[in-house]
């Protein structure tokens, strides 16, 4: 792929209409450009909890999906519902096909939900021999490490990312990547409570397992540090007092068996972190329109126009959407009091105008924080999405979601 | 108190702590995940890792808050435990403090909860109890279970030793009858199923249950018999006009429409939160609601808040 390929000189990507440079902040998101451009190899939707970046994720899948890729989404913890409307009645860390998705434009679609566990002893598995690997496994060190290490999560939404991107199958014809199994590679991240962890936590634990404490349990056995060991011991007693002495041993078997390991651990989240700087993968930011997923949506923009990753945009979701009838939110207030008194319908009519009344106030309030937010970022190319009546948890409300996207 | 994500555990156990702070009680309100979102609702600097007087509750109780910090714990706890003056310094330069905070199994929830515990059971020179109740705004509902129950989670590691008598110690006072698990949920689908599935897990560690608190509770401002007006087409566009006359507004047919369909989709959402009612009304605890605040939470909200929870029973 080729920087040209991707945008016309002096225009920016594709997929930004209006708004060019110093505009007044008025780039809107061209979602299904994005999704069709065969450039766009990875999609990574991220944000703070709770914003919709699962419902997202998975509604871009199937458009694109419908409109002939070959796509994989890789989805963490979704709800119920809509993960057994994805047929992924099972957590067993593989892709699956979404039976009825994309078959009329040649497109596929495969979903699978992250265990990341499994993940994790995959990875060990992979890389030790099948002795060390059992041993590993059964560490308390590793059990804790990988089921509840807060980032493992994130981490290990990479490494499978990388998998599944370098995973080798007969892909469409005329695909971009061309021996590989999908050419578009959609990602949920894990619901953390900023959506900076993500980006964090990697860099966390990879840098947790190359730690110094770790180095220099390895060190005596190395020799080269002896004249660390007057000190060592200090610590090796203290740690004995405190966590009884098996546990030192504990740590030790888990150091060494890792040790191999570490060096490979850090190589793997290096080269994950460079395909996510690839310019064949598109940030998608997802935020609700309340103060709090704004600002963590601002922080995130601008984090990775500094790490220098690929940002598509801004998705505001939930949005309340102008409604049908044309009052302002005061004069529906008024006339609201003079019906209270009235009859039983009048009542029920106020009842509405101030159902109306609180809806232009909660969109007022959204339009603001919008306004302000476009005006800091004006490159950030926005789309937004209504709020439905009802939740998404159906492949019919994920399609309804993929056209208010791309409307 | 915990709940998923995002749902007000923070607002709540604020709220609880001022409810709790009546007739001169003392109260502390802990955080545990670093996040200084006690400061941040107070509008206070960030929290050091020392108690510190915060608020005063209806009729002069006093709420002090404190952000527990693993790593300070544990200095604390070594320093009073083993007099480690030296060793523990050593032990931070060695980088072991970080690794015993993080990836040792428990460790870091040992800490965290060690904290609560040292301060549930503190004395003053009088002999009393040094606080009334602590109120935790704890981890999410994910890893309440686990958060609590810490000596089965330490069990992989430590068989023996302080740590585990420790970890004893701390489950014993968690699983006791002076302690209660709230649960902060909103009406919506994954919140509730997180509240029952925590249910579920709580009770299977015997740990104890206390409310179910659903908070951001959105009155309607249609009756249940307008909404039913609404869905059988009783209320009609030509009503509405009608009513609309007797206005500021006058008549207006198209506005009657407009206004119809916007309460038809208002009548779903008040649909979807009436059906989670329904799940949550199949669990055996006490259920309390929390109104949304819709001009955002301050401290006069604050006192709202634990107004209502008094008025439902909690304090
Ligand atoms: N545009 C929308 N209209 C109505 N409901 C929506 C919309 N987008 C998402 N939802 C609903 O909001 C809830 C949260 O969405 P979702 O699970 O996608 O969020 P998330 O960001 O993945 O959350 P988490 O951080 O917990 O992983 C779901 O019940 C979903 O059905
Ligand atoms: N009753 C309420 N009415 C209106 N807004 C509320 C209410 N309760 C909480 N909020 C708002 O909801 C947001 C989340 O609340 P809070 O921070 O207490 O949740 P939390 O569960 O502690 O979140 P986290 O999981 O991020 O720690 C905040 O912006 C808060 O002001
Ligand atoms: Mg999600
Ligand atoms: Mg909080």
């Amino acid at each position: 792929m080729t920087g040209q390929a991707r945008t016309t000189p002096g225009a920016g990507p594709a997929w930004v209409r209006g708004g060019t440079g110093g505009g007044a902040g008025k780039a809107s998101l061209d979602v299904d450009a994005l999704l069709t451009d065969p450039d766009t190899q990875i999609i990574v939707c991220c944000g703070s909890g709770g914003v919709g970046k699962t419902t997202t994720a998975a509604a871009l899948a199937l458009r694109a999906a419908e409109q002939g890729r070959t796509v994989c989404v890789l989805t963490i913890d979704p709800a119920r519902r809509l993960a057994q409307s994805m047929g992924l009645t099972e957590l067993d860390n593989v892709p699956r096909p979404v039976a009825e998705a994309g078959a009329e434009g040649g497109g596929s679609l495969d979903a699978m939900m992250l265990d990341m566990k499994r993940t994790f002893d995959e990875v060990v598995e992979a890389h030790a021999s099948p002795e060390k690997a059992k041993q590993i496994l059964s560490n308390p060190f590793y059990v804790a490490l990988s089921s509840s290490f807060a980032g493992t999560q994130e981490y290990m939404a990479m490494e499978k990312l990388g998998q599944l991107y370098d995973e080798a199958g007969a892909g469409a014809a005329g695909s971009a990547r061309p021996g590989k199994r999908w050419d578009l590679i959609v990602v949920d991240t894990p619901p953390s409570r900023s959506a900076l962890d993500f980006l964090d936590a990697p860099e966390r634990l990879s840098s947790l397992l190359d730690g110094r404490f770790i180095k220099l349990l390895l060190a005596p056995a190395r020799g080269p540090a002896r004249f660390l060991s007057a000190r060592f011991a200090i610590v090796t007693n203290a740690l004995n007092k405190v966590l009884g002495a098996q546990v030192l041993s504990d740590v030790q078997t888990f150091v060494a068996a890792f040790d191999t390991l570490f060096g490979g651990f850090r190589q793997r989240a290096d080269a994950t972190f460079a395909l996510l700087q690839a310019e064949g993968t598109a940030f998608l930011v997802v935020a609700a329109p309340d103060p709090d997923a704004m600002r963590e949506a601002a922080y995130f923009v601008e984090r990775l126009t500094h790490e220098d990753m690929p940002l598509a945009g801004l998705v505001v979701n939930r949005v309340t959407d102008l409604p049908a009838a044309m009052l302002d939110a005061s004069e529906a207030a008024s006339a609201a009091r003079t019906l209270d008194s009235g009859a039983e319908t009048d009542q029920q009519v106020a009842g509405l105008l101030r159902v109306h009344a609180e809806r232009m106030l909660v969109r007022a309030r959204e339009q603001k924080l919008k306004r302000s937010f476009s005006a800091a970022h004006p490159a950030v190319a926005t789309v937004s999405v209504p709020a439905l009546a009802g939740d998404v948890h159906d492949l019919e409300g994920l399609r309804q979601i993929g056209a208010l996207l791309t409307a | 108190m915990t709940g998923k994500g995002g749902t007000g555990k923070t607002t709540v156990a604020a709220a609880l702590a001022i409810s709790l702070a009546t007739r001169g009680r003392k109260v502390l309100l802990c955080e545990v995940e670093g996040r200084q979102g006690i400061a941040r609702l107070f509008d206070v600097p960030p929290l050091p890792y020392e108690e510190r007087e915060i608020g005063v509750g209806h009729g002069g109780g006093q709420v002090y808050a404190l952000a527990i910090d693993a790593e300070a714990a544990l200095m604390e706890y070594l320093a009073m435990y083993y007099k480690l003056g030296r060793a523990g310094k050593a032990l931070d330069k060695f980088g072991v403090i970080d690794f015993a905070t993080t990836i040792a199994p428990g460790v870091r929830d040992v800490l965290l909860t060690g904290k609560v515990y040292e301060a549930g059971r503190r004395r003053d020179k009088d002999g009393g109890y040094s606080y009334d109740a602590i109120v935790v705004d704890a981890p999410p509902t994910g890893r309440i279970s686990r958060f609590l129950n810490v000596n089965n989670e330490v069990a992989g590691l430590a068989k023996v030793g302080p740590i585990r008598k420790q970890a004893d110690a701390v489950t014993t006072m968690m699983q006791g009858r002076r302690t209660a698990v709230h649960l902060v949920t909103v009406l919506e689908e994954m919140p509730v199923q997180e509240t029952l599935d925590a249910i579920a897990d709580l009770r299977s560690a015997d740990l104890g249950v206390g409310n179910v608190i659903v908070n951001q509770v959105r009155q309607s401002p249609l009756t249940p018999p307008a909404q039913d007006a609404i869905g059988s087409g009783r209320l009609d566009a030509a009503a509405i006009s009608a009513s609309l006359a007797k206005t500021s507004i006058g008549a207006s047919a198209e506005l009657g429409v407009g206004l119809l369909e916007e309460g038809a989709a208002h009548a779903v959402r008040q649909e979807l939160q009436t059906d989670q009612r329904k799940v949550l009304a199949g669990v055996d605890t006490q259920v309390i609601e929390l109104a949304y605040v819709s001009e955002g939470i301050d401290m006069g909200a604050l006192y709202d808040l634990a107004l209502s929870l008094r008025e439902q029973g909690l304090q």
